[in-house]
């Protein structure tokens, strides 16, 4: 594992503890990542998933502890790090066009006074096309559906061209289709070098999907390659008592067949 | 003469407003105007006490400042109290006003101010104040400060576009990339303050807390773009200015009262009619899907 990390790490986080209202939600967290890596964080509903992406983007007051990316301190590097929030989390009605959505990716670069030029918008169409959805640049964004709201996100991630993503839930409410052509982006990602942590609910599709794990509740449980970390016992300490359709869920890793995806393990989560 | 001072006044309040609407009510902010426009009374009390003028810089300066106080106390509410937006709201600008009217009695005698004044202003004097430099008259004082302050909100939404469109959609993705979004909301929040006092000294707080919405809500209704979503928003604020003058003249009634009543009656028309939003088009799209 630690040879894995000889070069800079993607993110270094040391003793982070987030806490609201003086209940932590986060404890003592401690960890590396290497770069060009698809990572999943996992653990069950209130773990602390998305409040650790949102405390290392510095979303969130820290109440100890810091996250360092790729050797450095956020501020130094804002415009190497991308967001993809969870879809939810804007009002959809809001009267702005696909490429007026994916066009905030360059804002970040374009700085106070600057407006987004053509150079900009050659940028953003490029990345709508990566996602698929070149021909809904000019739509309005109430009219697209779920798995079309998360590539439009997407592209707006990717116009920013960073070297580390974070992505809060981005398989939420999208079709097997779209989520196989999403992680087939990620891959791609991945392959050049970019950084790309994913908080992901689906137990199932976890080996398929990802190089490393980030098995998460409160505080870390293990983090490491898929195939050491994501193992039987770990994911029981994870998930704690609701053990009876984790062992549902070994038997599926064990036997590296993922029938199903709305399979009982997973509603049962 | 004096319908045209009048409606080009009403008409730079209506747009300054319209175009602050705008971002108001994409933020779910739209009764921050109702409160910073009633809260600011206190700052115009106790400016004008400090300086014993009724000049219109002291009163904005004092009445700014108390504007973005009150943002900042409902944010901190809001945050910190963990009450709900509403209740925040609420809470501060009666809090607040209450304050300024009891300044008011408080100092009945020195202060050449009432409530009244305050809340419905008199649009009808506007061609009365005139601006006198070296003896020599230049048309209305309020023609003059109206300018300045849309000019200052154009340039200000022209500078800011980018930052204010984003942190207006996803605040979270802005903080993400570095940009502030509390900076942004707090410059927003005292070109509000400075509208709101500016504004109602010539039209009164009510038309200012109409202005402010209902011309934005009027757009919302009308087009899926931003941009033309600023620019028929100041159309239907010059709409409502102008016939609301003429419905007052022929009425015999409060201008103010009758353009803030021409803003509603414009909204409720577009809500029925809107080619995209409105109650007729869904009625129609509903029996043909």
């Amino acid at each position: 594992m630690e040879k894995e990390i000889s070069i800079t790490p993607a993110l270094e986080i040391h003793d982070l503890t987030v806490a609201f209202d003086r209940k932590p939600v986060l404890w003592n967290i401690d960890l590396k990542l290497p770069q060009g890596k698809l990572v999943g964080i996992i653990g069950p509903n209130g773990a602390g998933k998305s409040t650790l992406i949102k405390a290392v983007m510095g979303l969130l007051p820290l109440s100890s502890g810091f996250a360092k990316l790729f050797d450095q301190d956020l501020n130094d590097i804002r415009t190497r790090v991308s967001y993809v929030p969870q879809r939810e989390s804007v009002d959809w009605d809001f009267p702005a066009s696909v490429l007026d959505v994916v066009l905030m990716g360059r804002y970040g670069k374009l700085g106070l006074f600057n407006r987004p030029r053509k150079a900009d918008r050659d940028a953003a169409m490029d990345c709508l096309k990566q996602v698929g959805m070149e021909q809904y640049a000019h739509r309005q964004i109430s009219q697209l559906s779920g798995g079309q709201q998360q590539r439009t996100f997407l592209a707006r991630a990717l116009a920013q061209q960073a070297d580390i993503y974070f992505m809060d839930e981005p398989f939420a409410g999208v079709d097997a289709a779209t989520e196989k052509a999403i992680i087939e982006l990620l891959r791609n990602m991945t392959q050049a070098n970019k950084t790309v942590i994913v908080v992901h609910h689906d137990l199932q599709s976890v080996p398929q999907y990802f190089d490393w794990v980030i098995l998460l509740n409160t505080r870390l449980i293990a983090c490491g390659p898929t195939a050491s970390t994501f193992t039987q016992s770990n994911l029981q300490e994870t998930y704690g008592g609701k053990l009876t359709l984790l062992s549902d869920v070994g038997d599926l890793i064990k036997r590296e067949s993922f029938p199903n995806r709305e399979g009982s393990a997973k509603q049962a989560l | 003469m004096n319908d045209i001072y009048i409606i080009t006044t009403a008409s730079l309040v209506a747009s300054s407003c319209a175009l602050l609407g705008c971002f108001l009510i994409l933020r779910k902010m739209a009764m921050v105007g109702d409160a910073i426009s009633h809260a600011v009374l206190p700052g115009i009390v106790i400016a004008f006490l400090i300086s014993g003028s009724r000049d219109s810089i002291t009163m904005l300066i004092g009445a700014g400042l108390i504007g973005i106080l009150t943002t900042f106390l409902i944010e901190f509410f809001h945050k910190k109290a963990k009450l709900q937006t509403d209740a925040s709201i609420g809470v501060t600008f009666t809090w607040l006003f209450a304050v300024g009217v009891v300044l008011i009695s408080l100092f009945a005698g020195k202060v050449d101010l009432d409530q009244d004044c305050v809340l419905y202003g008199e649009i009808a004097y506007v061609p009365i104040d005139i601006l006198i430099i070296n003896n020599e008259s230049f048309g209305p004082r309020a023609l003059y400060i109206m300018s300045a302050i849309l000019f200052a909100i154009i340039l200000f939404i022209y500078i800011g576009y980018k930052e204010l469109f984003l942190t207006t959609f996803d605040p979270a993705y802005a903080s993400a990339i570095g940009i502030s979004t509390s900076l942004w909301h707090y410059l927003l929040m005292s070109a509000v303050s400075l509208t709101t006092v500016a504004s109602f000294e010539s039209v009164g707080a009510i038309l200012v807390v109409a202005l402010l919405i209902a011309p934005a809500a009027t757009a919302y209704l009308l087009t899926d773009n931003f941009k033309l979503m600023l620019v028929i928003a100041c159309l239907a604020g010059i709409a409502a200015s102008v016939t609301g003058y003429y419905v007052a003249v022929w009425l015999d009634s409060s201008i103010a009262g009758s353009i803030a009543m021409m803003a509603g009656v414009i909204f409720t028309f577009t809500l029925i009619f809107s080619p995209s939003h409105g109650l007729i088009s869904k009625r129609l799209k509903a029996t043909i899907g």
